[in-house]
């Protein structure tokens, strides 16, 4: 079990190094001079470019240039915007507290809404209405959820704030819309799951044993509906991340996904490539969480 | 204790099936009945019937049916579950997927005590290890806590029956209980069964295999088709059974030699101190076979024996770690699959699952065609192997498991090969199909003078065809020669466990 | 959500659709297939503005309402397929074709190579396609061309993954081994056997697949990294139309009710084939 964990940290440091020298092959790759690519739309002064020069040790071999920009991401010292004339992890630090909330309630509400869906819907009509209802959620662009639930309860009835991020009021529509489309996956994956797991032997013993069906469900089946579930936690982590940039922008919320939209528009690459880097490294965390887990949920896993 | 008459099962899905059509039976306080019957006889369908648990979309219906006494019929949810696990116990055939996998065998026998109410938390744990303890599980204390993919299939059988003895039935049904097991453990778990029913539990067997049964029911019912074709006492059938379909069962299951009197010609196959060792390992040691012309020689062992592994060292699957294998006089390990290629179609295999040897988007007469010479007719093979041309444009799917292994064998024969390796040919198959693809393969040995070897963890299948034997161990070959000799004074200890587990019919006829 | 994957691709749901669904969903791609080819035989010009008739609600003249510029939203929900649909289509050509490349590739060739192609399609699989994308963009610059390879990058893992794991189950199948047993070359397993097998599935998956890269599509031109105003881009459209959602819901949520039908209709389809499919062969 040791080394299945210490697997999963070796494989997870290279998917960081991955996209550390995925984005730094970006940035050479860009049309111009790598100077150019890092002002973006910025100011450009020959100060400004000395300064550019000396950061990045361009005036240095290639192969040291690399090396330095791998140690310095590993330091947590993610550059400097020059068209925001800040430190990059002060632009992400300061972005990133509305972010992490709406992407907690977004996947707890998620997550809640789809089991309770799939626990619940398992009679033939109510069964159909609900795979209906995720299966038009999940083809749903989801700017447009949130553009109809904004112009039914913010304008129409007022019953949450338009725009900004103004208490817990104002997380309640983001998080929603955020959260609907995750609940619709993972509601149809865990009814899959749970239909598998009923059709199992096991769970025609456990019925023998005079179990009623809703305990034959949620003791049994359940666990066994949360394995393929889990394998979407990765998966998840993407569509939060992916989510937040496109819902910032309707829900006029601060965050890193309105720092991501501006520094694309602005050409401001430092602040681009903090933000993959960052991405990659809430990627590995959470995917480490799930491989773990697998470990407490299937104890066939644990032999190692 | 039940009594049941004309009762009809239908499942009402996607397609309307009748699995049962019209069922009478009774059975006893005490008795031991036996169900046989082949997949899709409606055999499992009837006995799940009797604890309301014929499936999602089961229309049952009967003109008696009476449980301990009391009309089922109109029985509602709860009081089906009050009959379920407390007068009657349900054990299904393989524990590693009967049992909860994520739950540890402690918590599965112990739902059944919480959910009747038995004993108190406190005084469960003892409750359970002494369940454990009936059932013959050795060191209970630490098997409570362990999952079923830790136990060994004989021990999870146990533990699988000592959940459904937990909560004190009267009757037990027993689904298939000895199918997924090895001949030894098999006998075993017969014995604990026999055990159960001293004990004054009543017993209801269900099982493909009527010498499973024999030495345990009072009565057999024979299905077929969703109806009983015939029914008595054990002996009654065994001895004088009347339907046609019962004694093809009693043929099957009592065995018939299919002998030859051609002698062995030239040597096809040899191998030499075979050795194949995985990672620290070792699968296969010391290993020596020679299989002359219109041989057939039987490979027996368990599962984790290492007879596949020699199948497929000698087909040129993998290379021995030492050791070699000549074919036809040339060298087949230790040189390039260019050097084999040429005599490749001279070694043909037959696997267990023929579905999955065929290239799901062929349809037969690609399949047969690509074993012939280019633009040969696969019509007279499809006939030596009993196949209509009407097969000749289906997928593999849309064949019966036996037209499927017929296309199989089909296969293997197109190309004359000098050697097949049969790899469990008959182990998925139907017992009344069982004898004809074993018919089959003796008839084509005595027509082509094609020399088997024939691997089988079934040592009645290899008593019925082969001339030698040999039994592997451990990656060993622990005992061979001719099958008489082998099956009448078996030498080696290992070789009379696996006799003595073999279920016969033992008949005084 | 679905501007990454709406569902991870090893996995098949069992989702049964009933026949007027199906119909339904034919329907919906009829039209917007006919919309791509001949948009004008159904609509008008999609970029006539009428000052006198700005955020008109839907009327028998103008089914979808009008925009802020007066502009018939369903004239321009009709010409908009043209545009979105063809970047969708276009993206999930490129994905396919490289995916089936790098897939095959991994399945054929062995241990090294396959491990580093995989972890590689495994990592970049469940990493943020809008930020992959966004980091084209970045890179490439604004504009349809580099939307289409944008998307057609970000979503080449998923194919490549599907390949991979289909060609080492095909390679490995018990049917591969008999075809051993009759002298055939590697080359001849792989054409004969393999490649066959690997490619069956592909057209169904592109089809769903299409879906997704519709949806990201969709959203990556909402935030303005598309095709730019005044072309009629759903994604587009709706963007522009947000700022007047208050007072005309029409201009926003109709465009976007296009790409919901659009996609809900490609799945569907795709996965009533796929369990067509999977009933004849397995």
């Amino acid at each position: 079990m040791i080394t299945a964990i210490a697997r999963r940290v070796a494989s997870g440091a290279i998917v960081l190094w991955a996209a550390a020298t995925a984005a730094y092959l970006a940035l050479l790759a860009a049309p111009g001079d790598i100077v150019d690519a890092i002002i973006g739309d910025g100011a450009d002064t020959p100060q400004i470019r000395s300064q550019i020069i000396a950061e990045w040790n361009l005036d240095r071999p290639a192969i040291v240039q690399y090396l330095d920009y791998l140690l310095r991401a590993a330091q947590g010292d993610l550059g400097r915007s020059y068209l925001l004339q800040r430190p990059v992890r002060d632009v992400i630090g300061e972005q990133i507290l509305p972010t992490l909330k709406l992407a907690v309630a977004a996947a707890v509400f998620g997550v809640v809404l789809a089991l309770i869906l799939a626990v619940t819907t398992r009679h033939r009509w109510v069964r159909r209405v609900s795979s209906t209802a995720e299966l038009i959620i999940v083809s749903t662009p989801p700017f447009l959820i949130g553009i109809v639930l904004l112009s039914v309860f913010s304008f129409r009835f007022g019953l949450f704030p338009v725009s900004g991020d103004r208490g817990w009021a104002g997380l309640v529509l983001p998080a929603i819309t955020l959260g609907l489309p995750i609940a619709g996956v993972l509601a149809q994956v865990l009814r899959d799951g749970l239909d598998r797991a009923l059709d199992e032997p096991f769970a025609v013993t456990a019925r023998a044993r005079g179990l009623r069906e809703r305990a034959v469900l949620v003791r049994h089946a359940l666990r066994h509906a949360l394995m393929p579930a889990v394998t979407l936690l990765g998966w998840l982590s993407g569509v939060l991340i992916g989510g937040v940039v496109i819902i910032e922008q309707v829900f006029g919320r601060p965050g890193l996904g309105q720092v991501t939209l501006q520094a694309v528009g602005n050409g401001d690459m430092p602040v681009v490539l903090a933000v993959v880097v960052f991405a990659a490294a809430a990627f590995v965390l959470i995917n480490t969480a799930a491989d773990l887990a697998y470990l407490l949920i299937d104890p066939r896993l644990r032999r190692s | 204790m039940i009594e049941v008459e004309n009762l009809r099962v239908t499942f009402t899905g996607r397609h309307r099936v009748e699995a049962v059509r019209g069922v009478s039976f009774t059975i006893g306080e005490g008795e031991c009945v036996a169900i046989v019957g082949e997949s899709g006889s409606g055999k499992s369908v009837t006995a799940r019937s009797l604890v309301g648990l014929a499936g999602p979309h089961a229309h049952v219906e009967a003109g008696t049916f009476t449980v301990d006494g009391r009309d089922v019929r109109g029985f509602a949810a709860r009081d089906w579950r009050r009959l379920r696990g407390r007068f009657a116990g349900l054990i299904l055939q393989d524990a590693l997927v009967s049992l909860d996998p994520l739950r540890t065998v402690g918590a599965e026998i112990g739902e059944v005590l919480q959910t009747h109410g038995i004993g108190d938390r406190r005084d469960r744990p003892q409750r359970i290890q002494r369940l454990l303890t009936d059932v013959h599980v050795p060191e209970p204390e630490r098997r409570v806590r362990q999952y079923p993919h830790q136990l060994s299939g004989g021990l999870r059988q146990r533990a699988l029956i000592a959940s459904a003895i937990a909560g004190g039935p009267r009757l037990l049904i027993a689904d298939e209980p000895t199918t997924a097991l090895d001949a030894t453990v098999q006998a075993q778990i017969l014995t604990l069964l026999a055990e159960r029913r001293a004990t004054g539990e009543t017993l209801l067997l269900i099982s493909h295999d009527l010498a499973v049964v024999s030495k345990l029911a009072d009565r057999v019912l024979v299905m077929k088709d969703g109806r009983i074709v015939e029914s008595g006492d054990t002996r009654t059938i065994l001895v004088g059974a009347a339907h046609p379909y019962t004694k093809e069962l009693v043929e099957a299951a009592s065995g018939r030699r299919r002998g030859t009197t051609a002698e062995p010609g030239g040597v096809v196959a040899e191998a030499t101190a075979l050795r194949k060792v995985y990672g620290d390992r070792t699968v296969v040691r010391d290993f020596d076979l020679t299989i002359r012309r219109g041989e057939i020689v039987g490979l027996v062992g368990e599962s984790g024996s290492g007879k596949t592994t020699v199948a497929q060292l000698l087909f040129g699957l993998t290379e021995p770690t030492s050791g070699r294998v000549r074919f036809e006089g040339a060298d087949f390990s230790g040189v390039p699959e260019r050097a084999r290629r040429p005599i490749r179609r001279r070694l043909q295999l037959i696997a267990q699952d023929p579905l999955s040897a065929f290239d799901p988007r062929w349809t037969v007469r690609r399949i047969v065609g690509e074993a012939l010479p280019r633009g040969g007719n696969p019509e007279p093979v499809l006939e030596r192997v009993g196949l209509g041309a009407d097969v000749l444009d289906r997928y593999p799917r849309q064949l019966s498991g036996g037209q499927r292994q017929r296309v199989a064998v089909a296969r293997a024969i197109a190309p004359r090969p000098s050697l097949i390796i049969c790899d469990e040919p008959v182990s998925a198959l139907d017992v009344s199909v069982q004898a004809q693809v074993l018919d089959l393969l003796a008839q084509i040995r005595e027509d082509d003078g094609t020399a088997l070897l024939f691997i089988s963890h079934d040592l009645g299948v290899i008593r019925d065809l082969a001339d030698r034997v040999l039994v592997m161990h451990d990656g060993r070959v622990v005992e061979q020669g001719p099958v008489k000799a082998v099956f009448d004074h078996a030498g080696h200890e290992y070789t009379r466990a696996l006799l003595d587990a073999v279920p016969t019919l033992e008949v005084s006829r | 959500m679905s501007l990454a994957l709406p569902r991870p691709a090893t996995r098949r749901l069992s989702l049964r659709i009933p026949r007027p669904g199906l119909a339904l969903a034919g329907i919906v791609l009829g039209l917007a297939a006919a919309a791509v080819l001949w948009p004008s035989a159904f609509a008008g010009d999609p970029l006539a503005a009428d000052p006198l008739r700005v955020l008109e609600g839907p009327s028998a003249a103008h089914w979808f309402g009008t925009d802020q510029l007066g502009r018939d939203v369903l004239d321009r929900v009709v010409h908009g397929a043209r545009h979105s649909l063809s970047i969708g289509v276009a993206a999930t050509l490129i994905a396919v074709g490289a995916g089936l490349l790098l897939g095959l590739l991994a399945g054929l060739t062995h241990r090294f190579a396959d491990e580093a192609l995989s972890r590689t399609f495994d990592a970049l699989s469940a990493f943020p396609l809008v930020l992959l994308a966004l980091l084209f963009i970045a890179i490439a610059g604004t504009g349809t061309t580099s939307l289409i390879v944008a998307i057609g990058i970000a979503t080449t893992p998923h194919y490549a993954r599907v390949v991979r794991a289909q060609t080492l189950v095909v390679r490995r199948a018990p049917y591969v081994t008999h075809a051993v047993a009759f002298g055939a070359s590697r080359t001849r397993l792989v054409l004969r056997h393999v490649l066959p097998n690997v490619l069956g599935p592909i057209p169904v998956l592109a089809m769903i697949g299409l879906g997704e890269a519709i949806l990201i599509a969709a959203g990556l031109s909402f935030l303005g990294l598309g095709p730019q105003p005044p072309s009629p881009e759903w994604g587009a459209m709706l963007s522009e139309g947000r700022g007047y959602l208050h007072i005309a819901w029409w201009a926003s949520v109709l465009p976007g009710c296009a790409v919901t039908a659009t996609v809900i209709s490609l799945t569907v389809i795709g996965r009533h084939l796929q369990n067509r499919f999977e009933g004849r062969i397995q």
